[in-house]
């Protein structure tokens, strides 16, 4: 079982009325806990969250760190997804 | 004095004169300061804007912003390097971010200068909403910024 914080900014923090949720992953056979599997448990919330989750259109940081869709993710991880920055 | 990395988040004003005076009396030995100043435009893809609101991620902000100093330091030789990038409301023609780099001669501290900024278009989470005479809205990410970050790999 892995226990995931999940925030969410710009955007897609508002079109899914959802800032931060905690998420509990349980451990599928030998199926690794990657971000794309987290990435397709959120999108099957709804069309919002499958269309502004898509691969593309949100960005993933895993730690503070923008990553890819392939990192495993760890008990107690801090994942954020967000639409490409436009700081600057 | 000697060379220093400022990286600094804030949501109000900074003063130009005062930056660039620390950058300066950071060190005798460099003979180049580069400077660089965003502003909050009254247009954007032809509607007019009123004012923007700048999110960020702040845990991981000032860590992607150090980061994006030290891969500058590992292709130029660099002095001090500071990085001030503002958030929440700002009306237009407000100062949004600053960056400033000291090297003994000019390329270095343009060069770095510019990858700095490109790289934090890219990869710094800041999002910008504006307020337009058509309503709100979120910016989106720019293909060309995109590209100007592929250029320096």
């Amino acid at each position: 079982m892995v226990m995931l914080k999940v925030l969410f900014f710009g955007q897609l923090k508002e079109v899914i009325k959802t800032e931060c949720l905690n998420i509990e992953i349980i451990q599928n056979g030998k199926q690794l806990n990657t971000v794309a599997k987290l990435r397709s448990i959120l999108q099957a919330k709804d069309n919002t969250w499958e269309e502004y989750l898509a691969y593309g259109k949100a960005l993933v940081a895993v730690n503070q760190e923008m990553t890819s869709d392939d990192t495993v993710l760890c008990d107690a991880d801090e994942v954020a997804f967000f639409p490409p920055v436009t700081g600057g | 004095m000697s060379h220093f990395t400022q990286i600094v988040v804030q949501a109000q004003d900074f003063d130009l004169a005062h930056e660039y005076q620390k950058l300066r009396n950071s060190n005798d030995s460099d003979g180049a300061l580069v400077t660089f100043v965003g502003l909050v435009r009254d247009t954007n893809l032809q509607q007019s804007v009123s004012s923007l609101y700048l999110e960020h991620y702040p845990a991981m902000t000032e860590k992607v912003l150090n980061k994006i100093v030290e891969k500058a330091r590992t292709k130029w030789l660099l002095g001090s390097v500071s990085i001030i990038h503002r958030v929440g409301r700002l009306d237009v023609s407000e100062q949004i971010v600053f960056v400033g780099v000291t090297s003994q001669h000019r390329q270095s501290a343009y060069h770095a200068n510019e990858f700095i900024m490109d790289y934090l278009k890219t990869q710094a989470p800041f999002w910008k909403k504006e307020t337009t005479t058509q309503g709100d809205k979120w910016i989106e990410a720019k293909a060309s910024d995109r590209k100007k970050f592929k250029d320096w790999s």
